[in-house]
């Protein structure tokens, strides 16, 4: 039986999944080969929401790039955009200065956490709970105001700019930011009782979607699904970017590499996001809040590289510069695709009805594999 | 030793989900947890924050008078093509020829509130006006003149 998984034989079910189906989020399309109950194969078919982004990239300057990366992965896109500032701050060398530095890592955590908030609730639908996505959504909107005063939008921001934000902090940001840590605290126990600690949510992710550390570093694995296996690939810790150098945050691992040690990665990881904000919430520095730059901004010719971890896994950015205004060729190296091909190698002889449980731990946003 | 396993889970399995529902129930009695909110019905009091980015506007003050000098400055920062600035040559009383706009066209549907022209404006013509509801019957109704009809340039604006 063992040595069929990954053929086709006569007899063998396949059954779509997708580009419209609600476990999917999004337009993503599998074809599941099926012996029985037993998964032989899952081919993950892309393509439906291609938007050829890094080509449009090219013709866009380097200030108005910005915004498309906010459509790839949109529920980090606080910290894609960031990665686009970084790398042009680095090709040009722009000093930031350390209020930017600060307001930016403060919105990258909080994007972190909104982001994996999301995640929870629809996990936790996907498992056939529908109650935790409003108890999420909850805790998500009180992020979203929080963004909408300072940065103006509540999902594609586009706050960072090459050499800084765009706009100072709202005078109520502190104050919000701390209604929201006192908020949380109260509210993380729920996630307890209602899902971490319910033995049939615990029965469905134990040993479910088990995957090596060795394979998940072989199938380019990131993030909390990589942490899961007990590698350590936080690049906040490895490359550190901005001021995460002088922060104190622990690196989230579990060693069992299931879908329960992916899921509870996540859940820690939103702890230490909230000691990260409480770390620097009281010690937003004085100062300008962006950098004097050019109006035209040009990097020299060259290559540059810049990565950044998004609540998914890393996120990177090529770019092969001609010394003009526009990138000549931009490459996006996006978390959930190399999570995604992981997909496979997790699901093969396990059932069917545990799909889900593995799709849902890989935190896959769609149009971040598509691009 | 299975049966007993057995009826453990199943037990275990009860336990939590009384737990869980615990929570539920919590929430049925305190309404002051709740903080949903009744859109339509709280249109009047409905506050939304001074920076969200609603649409591209051009203010004018009440002699009908804008700030754009027609520099295509906006049109040049804007990716994706939302702002046309179309221009003519007004004539000055000393007789000269001077730049002013004739119509500022925006492309609401094509507009991805990057906010990048408010800030590429040199004299502050345009702004984000915080509205929200822009559902229209046809897309046609989402190319707005920003300028108002009759409209010109305010006086010591360069």
């Amino acid at each position: 039986m063992v040595e069929e998984l990954g053929t086709n034989t006569e007899g063998d079910l396949i059954i779509n999944v997708g580009p419209q189906h609600p476990a999917t989020h999004g337009v993503l399309h599998l074809v599941i080969t099926l012996n029985g109950e037993t998964i032989k194969k899952v081919e993950p078919h892309l393509g439906y929401i291609h938007r050829s982004i890094e080509k449009m990239c090219e013709s866009l300057t380097y200030r108005q790039y910005i915004y498309v990366t906010s459509r790839m992965d949109y529920l980090s896109s606080h910290i894609n955009n960031h990665a686009c500032a970084l790398i042009v701050e680095k090709g040009m060398q722009i000093e930031v200065p350390p209020r930017a530095q600060v307001i930016r890592v403060l919105m990258d955590e909080l994007t972190r956490i909104a982001s994996h908030e999301l995640w929870w609730g629809s996990m936790a639908m996907d498992l056939g709970a529908f109650t935790p996505f409003f108890h999420a959504f909850r805790e998500r909107e009180a992020i979203n105001e929080i963004m909408e005063e300072t940065c103006g939008a509540r999902l594609t921001m586009n706050y960072m700019v090459p050499g800084g934000v765009l706009d100072d902090l709202h005078p109520d940001f502190q104050r919000k930011v701390k209604e929201f840590i006192s908020l949380y605290k109260r509210k993380i126990s729920e996630y307890d009782e209602i899902v971490t600690g319910n033995i049939i949510f615990q029965n469905r992710m134990k040993g479910v979607g088990v995957i090596s550390a060795a394979d998940a570093i072989s199938f380019g694995c990131s993030g909390p699904a990589l942490r899961g296996s007990g590698v350590s690939c936080d690049i906040r810790k490895i490359y550190p970017y901005e001021i995460y150098d002088k922060i104190e945050f622990d690196e989230v691992l579990e060693t069992a590499g299931d879908s329960f040690a992916r899921y509870m990665v996540r859940i820690r990881e939103m702890n230490q996001s909230i000691r990260i904000i409480e770390q620097l919430i009281d010690n937003i520095p004085e100062g300008d809040f962006q950098a004097k730059t050019k109006a035209v901004l040009k990097l020299p010719k060259g290559e540059f590289y810049q990565r950044v971890e998004t609540a998914r896994g890393e996120f990177g950015i090529f770019i092969v510069s001609e010394g003009g205004t526009n990138p000549y060729r931009i490459k996006f190296r996006s978390p959930g695709f190399s999570n995604l091909s992981a997909l496979d190698h997790m699901a093969r002889g396990s059932k069917i009805g545990d799909l889900v449980a593995m799709m849902g731990t890989l935190d896959l946003v769609i149009p971040d594999i598509d691009r | 030793m299975f049966i007993v396993n057995y009826i453990k889970d199943v037990f275990n399995a009860l336990k939590s989900l009384a737990i869980g529902l615990r929570r539920t129930l919590f929430y049925f009695t305190h309404h002051k947890e709740i903080i949903t909110e009744q859109y339509p019905d709280n249109r009047a009091t409905l506050h939304l924050a001074d920076r969200f980015k609603g649409e591209v506007v051009m203010p004018h003050d009440e002699n009908n008078e804008h700030r754009c000098t027609g520099c295509t400055a906006c049109e040049l920062a804007c990716p994706n093509g939302t702002i046309k600035v179309v221009t003519k040559f007004d004539m000055t009383p000393e007789g000269k020829k001077k730049k002013a706009i004739d119509k500022l066209v925006y492309h609401l549907e094509l507009c991805t509130m990057c906010n990048l022209c408010i800030t590429a404006c040199p004299s502050d013509a345009i702004k984000m006006a915080q509205t929200f509801e822009h559902s229209v019957y046809d897309r046609s109704q989402l190319t707005k003149v920003l300028n108002k009809e009759g409209s010109k340039i305010m006086e010591g604006v360069e």
